[in-house]
């Protein structure tokens, strides 16, 4: 199965409700997705436009004081830091092609999740309550976000292949279903120069949608052509630096509501996710129709 | 409970009680004529299944999956949407959705009826085995796939692959058919055709001229496997 949830909060006054608002949706979706969770949130605002990096380590205690102070001295600038057990989220004078290669010659353990000046990225093992209550994910604020909760078919359960995915920069996927033709993308990219993480499916989606924007297409052209081009399963919810995207394949075996008020548009892949939210009984509520792309602008 | 006039009326907060205390009760022996009312459904899976007394059962929201599932004799109305396999399995009895239905509405379902006042999703009626389905608005892609009984009457339009593989159930179809499946033929409204629609539109209380119907059944060209064929179909 897998569950997918999204939440685009409209009124800017109303941001700091994307936590508490959000939350209660992943947690639901653990029906869907026991095994591992994520969450990528989006905070334009918080970073100033400044570029940030959300990383993990492998133990939850790790000394990320000292990380900064070695990132420090390799850029010979600030660092800030802000830090939670295995995660944390830095701000460095750093292009993310030399950070990744600083990580993989020194720091080969961390792991780099995100890339961006809005995006923070968390995912771990363990059911998606655990993970929310681990990460603090009700006490998270932002425009919008994008979660996922896994249960495994592609690949292993570990942190890095939970969702969202994430390529580039400020830009992530979450996948409910199966692509059936991973690995020919997965050449496909490879040829252009494209590294991978891992071997899960929902990995080659992420990267081949973030190579077409990299490559001239706008959103819904890139999406258009991942119709084509990906064979399989799925419901797509796609995040970038100020949108919020749908898509489901023509076959549309993977679920999506999504509703609407002035206040905000939440997806998820189940209305009893949506349950709780204010105002959902005035809400309009549609399920996203199988090939159509839907977006939604912060 | 309370009671209203000499009926008894039961009230199911599943909020509160969660579905399995619901669906207990309704496999229990109740009076004919007691009506049930089940409140915050939230989207909860499975409320209202396998209910087999001839009672009222209102969900005064959206249900999850399905709602209403195996039903035998029991009036349920959804006052909302529902998820994936309403009524799926139903024997007898009547379900209604004042909202939208999502995939799979009335999968398998062998008797009663079922009316959506609003759209259905992909696969409505898919293996129909004898119900009666209305949809007041459209259907989704593959519905009636491999329907093998029973009548589906749809007053919007139809999606993809309509009746794809269908044996001897019958469509009706009131708007456009974006496409037909492998197997299904439009075929001209006889009499009894023009009964059946109005017969199906008052079992729903829902008005239209049966004359503005298309009728939609079986080729039955792939009853028997046809070596000539050459996997074209």
């Amino acid at each position: 199965m897998c569950g997918i949830v999204g939440l685009l909060i409209k009124d800017p006054e109303q941001r700091s409700k994307l936590g508490p608002w959000l939350t209660p949706m992943l947690v639901e979706m653990g029906a869907r997705g026991p095994e591992s969770a994520g969450l990528a949130v989006f905070d334009a605002a918080a970073s100033g436009g400044e570029r940030q990096y959300s990383l993990h380590a492998p133990a939850w205690e790790y000394d990320w004081s000292a990380f900064a102070r070695a990132c420090e001295a390799r850029t010979g600038g600030t660092v800030t830091l802000r830090s939670l057990g295995n995660h944390a989220v830095i701000r460095a004078d750093l292009a993310p092609a030399e950070l990744k290669q600083w990580l993989r010659a020194e720091y080969p353990a961390l792991h780099l999740l995100s890339a961006g000046a809005a995006i923070d990225v968390y995912k771990d093992i363990g059911h998606p309550s655990r993970v929310a209550d681990r990460y603090r994910f009700r006490e998270l604020a932002g425009s919008h976000a994008v979660g996922h909760t896994r249960m495994a078919t592609e690949s292993a359960v570990t942190p890095d292949r939970a969702h969202p995915f994430t390529a580039g920069e400020d830009f992530c996927l979450v996948h409910n279903g199966t692509i059936s033709n991973p690995f020919m993308v997965r050449r496909k990219l490879e040829h252009a120069g494209i590294e991978f993480q891992t071997d899960n499916d929902s990995e080659a989606a992420c990267r081949f949608i973030e190579w077409r924007l990299r490559e001239g297409d706008d959103l819904e052209g890139a999406l258009a052509r991942s119709l084509e081009e990906l064979d399989g399963f799925y419901t797509f919810l796609i995040g970038t630096g100020d949108r919020l995207a749908l898509l489901r394949d023509a076959f549309a075996c993977k679920p999506a509501i999504a509703a609407e008020t002035d206040t905000y548009v939440a997806v998820s892949s189940e209305f009893r996710a949506l349950a709780h939210l204010p105002g959902i009984e005035k809400a309009k509520l549609f399920e996203p129709m199988p090939g159509e792309i839907y977006t939604w602008s912060v | 409970m309370e009671r209203v006039g000499r009926q008894e009326k039961h009230v199911f907060d599943v909020a509160q009680t969660g579905v399995r205390a619901l669906n207990s009760y309704l496999h229990g022996s109740l009076a004919e004529g007691t009506s049930i009312e089940v409140l915050n459904p939230g989207g909860a899976h499975s409320i209202a299944v396998g209910a087999r007394a001839t009672v009222q059962i209102d969900v005064r929201g959206h249900a999850g999956y399905y709602v209403a599932g195996m039903n035998q004799r029991a009036a349920v109305t959804v006052h909302g949407n529902v998820g994936w396999g309403v009524a799926e399995n139903m024997m007898s009895g009547s379900v209604r959705v004042t909202g939208f239905a999502s995939e799979a509405a009335g999968a398998t379902a062998h008797g009663g009826l079922l009316v959506i006042e609003g759209d259905a999703s992909l696969r409505c009626g898919i293996s129909l085995k004898g119900a009666d389905i209305v949809v007041g608005g459209s259907v989704g892609s593959f519905s009636a796939f491999m329907a093998q009984k029973g009548r589906i009457l749809i007053c919007g339009d139809a999606g993809d692959a309509l009746g794809d593989s269908l044996y001897e159930a019958v469509i009706y179809v009131r708007g456009r058919i974006k496409s037909l499946g492998a197997d299904a033929q439009e075929e001209p409204m006889g009499p009894a055709d023009l009964s059946a629609v109005r017969e199906l539109l008052a079992a729903a209380a829902m008005s239209g001229d049966p004359s503005s119907f298309k009728r939609v059944a079986s080729k039955r060209s792939l009853y028997h496997w046809n070596a000539e064929a050459g996997q074209e179909y």
